[in-house]
């Protein structure tokens, strides 16, 4: 078997291991349930003003795409704290096969169930609050989507690394949830923010991942958005393989991974 | 060949005490431990908690990197060639961590598998053996937060050995277990050796590694004090005679007042319901009970025995030794 084929069904066996376990949690089926509810009130409640239903599906589209973002960075973390109680995260680390390919399906995952969350909102939109969504493109729809996925499961795994080196790391993905949907434009657009916001928004995969999945629904031409949340997406796993080996090395170093 | 080795191997671990005025600490957990396993051995570290044995084997298993000396698995380095390192060994600790809980033992052993890259096609057929070996069939689509220890302890050396490696170092593997269970793991390890694998075992129970090592080194305060094979070691230590004082309400002090005795090599006391026992080893010829009582203090004493030493008398002889 290659390399890279090897590697591939790495990320599909430890995707698909880490979502069956993600799926057995009653408390995360909860949120999963809650989070979604809220999510589709504050979309309606900040844009209900006016007749045009348009700002109603844009607010509703970037509340559902809060929900992908929310449950992969603090997920994350907690996934990385969850592996050291565990006393897994020594054992990850002892197998032979590179890192970046245990951590990548991980957070893959995460976004994943936050597709659910995404599916859940615009339903909690439609069934609760009457927002419409139909979607002009549904091809170009579905490619954002799973673009959007794989990008923000990638600004997860380069959160992870960090998680990896630093026992409190979690701490950060809970602090970073609210400034990334605020500055990816998921609720307000990017041209109510200072301009020197907009180069921080436009280095983050999902300003443009929500900006294809808006598009998709819309009718705009959402097919360079997910092009660029893809390229974002390969850059941070690109790092994320460079930094984890050091942040690794740094905890075999102070001898932290068997700490929780 | 040496398929494992040791030399001089050291590690320090930095620490910090107190919350507004933080003082940084190092503590020496290895200090200079030197030996070598060869290939089909099982070799024993033993030692009590705190001995050094877990760092020691983690950095023989390139969790850890060490801060003095080198070691090597089948002749590679364990820092520069750690991922070759990785492929060869298998690595199983004692307790209830280390395992997904909420998943299945095979869902847990197809990952691993995964992991250590086992050939795909050859994954079910290695598993369904292992399972086997460990006597969970039956039982391994069960999720693991159902399993008691000893299951769980099964599980762990089925997933350690997935990947068929030369070396295993397993950590205290009976540890917790019960000794039905511990017996059957017992057996399992000895069935490794016989396999053709070398195996470090560390454990700080002296039958278990009296009844499955080949050699063992003996570690205390993180260096090794005795190595040899069980006979040797019971040979340099067993000679003279054990006294045992049943006692109520004796102190450390009194302890330590036994130990300054002329021909005293060790004093410990262990509680035992209601009242402590005081094991007292003394040299050859020496006749002590009368002094040892003598400085007891205001402790009740209750029966007093002596008996011959035993593999655990010399244990702690070597592991209390200044």
């Amino acid at each position: 078997m290659t390399t890279l084929r090897r590697s591939l069904r790495m990320l599909r066996v430890g995707w698909q291991m880490h979502l069956k376990m993600l799926g057995r949690s009653s408390f995360n089926t909860l949120l999963g349930i809650v989070y979604p509810l809220f999510f589709a009130s504050v979309a309606f409640f900040m844009f209900r003003a006016g007749t045009d239903p348009k700002p109603l599906v844009y607010a509703s589209l970037g509340a559902a795409v809060m929900g992908i973002w929310g449950t992969t960075s603090t997920a994350a973390g907690g996934a990385m704290a969850r592996e050291r109680w565990h006393g897994t995260l020594e054992l990850l680390v002892a197998a032979p096969v590179h890192f970046a390919l245990v951590l990548l399906p991980v957070t893959i995952a995460m976004a994943t169930i936050g597709v659910y969350s995404m599916v859940a909102t615009l339903a909690w939109g439609r069934i609760v609050f009457g927002i419409p969504v139909e979607v002009a493109h549904p091809l170009a729809f579905t490619l954002a989507v799973a673009g959007t996925v794989v990008s923000i499961g990638a600004l997860g795994f380069l959160l992870a690394v960090a998680f990896v080196r630093f026992r409190q790391a979690w701490a950060l993905g809970n602090m970073l949830e609210y400034p990334v949907w605020l500055i990816s434009g998921f609720l307000v657009p990017l041209s109510l923010f200072p301009g020197w916001v907009r180069p921080i928004s436009w280095a983050l995969a999902p300003t443009w991942g929500i900006a294809a999945i808006r598009g998709a629904a819309l009718g705009g031409a959402p097919y360079r958005d997910t092009g660029l949340a893809l390229l974002l997406g390969g850059a941070y796993v690109l790092v994320g393989v460079v930094l984890v080996e050091r942040a690794l090395r740094a905890a075999r170093d102070r001898g932290t991974l068997s700490l929780s | 060949m040496n398929v494992v080795e040791a030399i001089d191997l050291r590690r320090t671990y930095k620490t910090t005490t107190g919350t507004i005025r933080r003082r940084s600490l190092e503590v020496e957990a290895v200090r200079g431990v030197t030996f070598s396993i060869a290939e089909g051995e099982l070799f024993g570290l033993l030692g009590p908690n705190g001995a050094g044995k877990t760092t020691t084997i983690k950095m023989l298993i390139t969790l850890l990197i060490p801060t003095g000396g080198e070691a090597r698995v089948l002749g590679h380095d364990v820092v520069k060639d750690a991922r070759w390192v990785r492929e060869r060994i298998g690595y199983v600790f004692g307790g209830d961590r280390g395992l997904y809980e909420r998943l299945s033992a095979l869902d847990n052993l197809r990952y691993f598998a995964e992991l250590y890259g086992v050939d795909p096609r050859s994954q079910r057929a290695r598993i369904g053996e292992l399972l086997e070996l460990v006597g969970l069939t039956g039982r391994e689509k069960e999720r693991v937060e159902g399993y008691s220890r000893g299951m769980r302890q099964r599980l762990h050396i089925a997933r350690g050995l997935l990947h068929d490696p030369p070396v295993v170092f397993l950590d205290e593997p009976t540890i917790g277990v019960d000794p039905v269970g511990a017996r059957e793991l017992r057996a399992t390890i000895a069935s490794l050796t016989a396999s053709g694998k070398t195996v470090l075992l560390t454990t700080h129970y002296m039958f278990e590694a009296d009844a499955l090592c080949d050699r063992i080194a003996v570690i205390a305060q993180g260096r090794i004090v005795a190595e040899g094979t069980p006979a040797q070691l019971k040979a340099g230590v067993v000679a003279g005679t054990v006294v045992e004082v049943e006692v109520f309400g004796i102190e450390e002090a009194a302890a330590d007042r036994v130990r300054e005795l002329d021909g005293v090599r060790a004093a410990t006391i262990e509680d035992r319901d209601q009242k402590q026992l005081l094991i007292v080893q003394t040299a050859p010829g020496a006749e002590l009970t009368h002094a040892i009582l003598s400085r007891l203090g205001a402790a009740e004493v209750g029966r007093v025995s002596s008996r011959e030493p035993t593999l655990e008398d010399a244990y702690v002889q070597l592991v209390t030794a200044e």
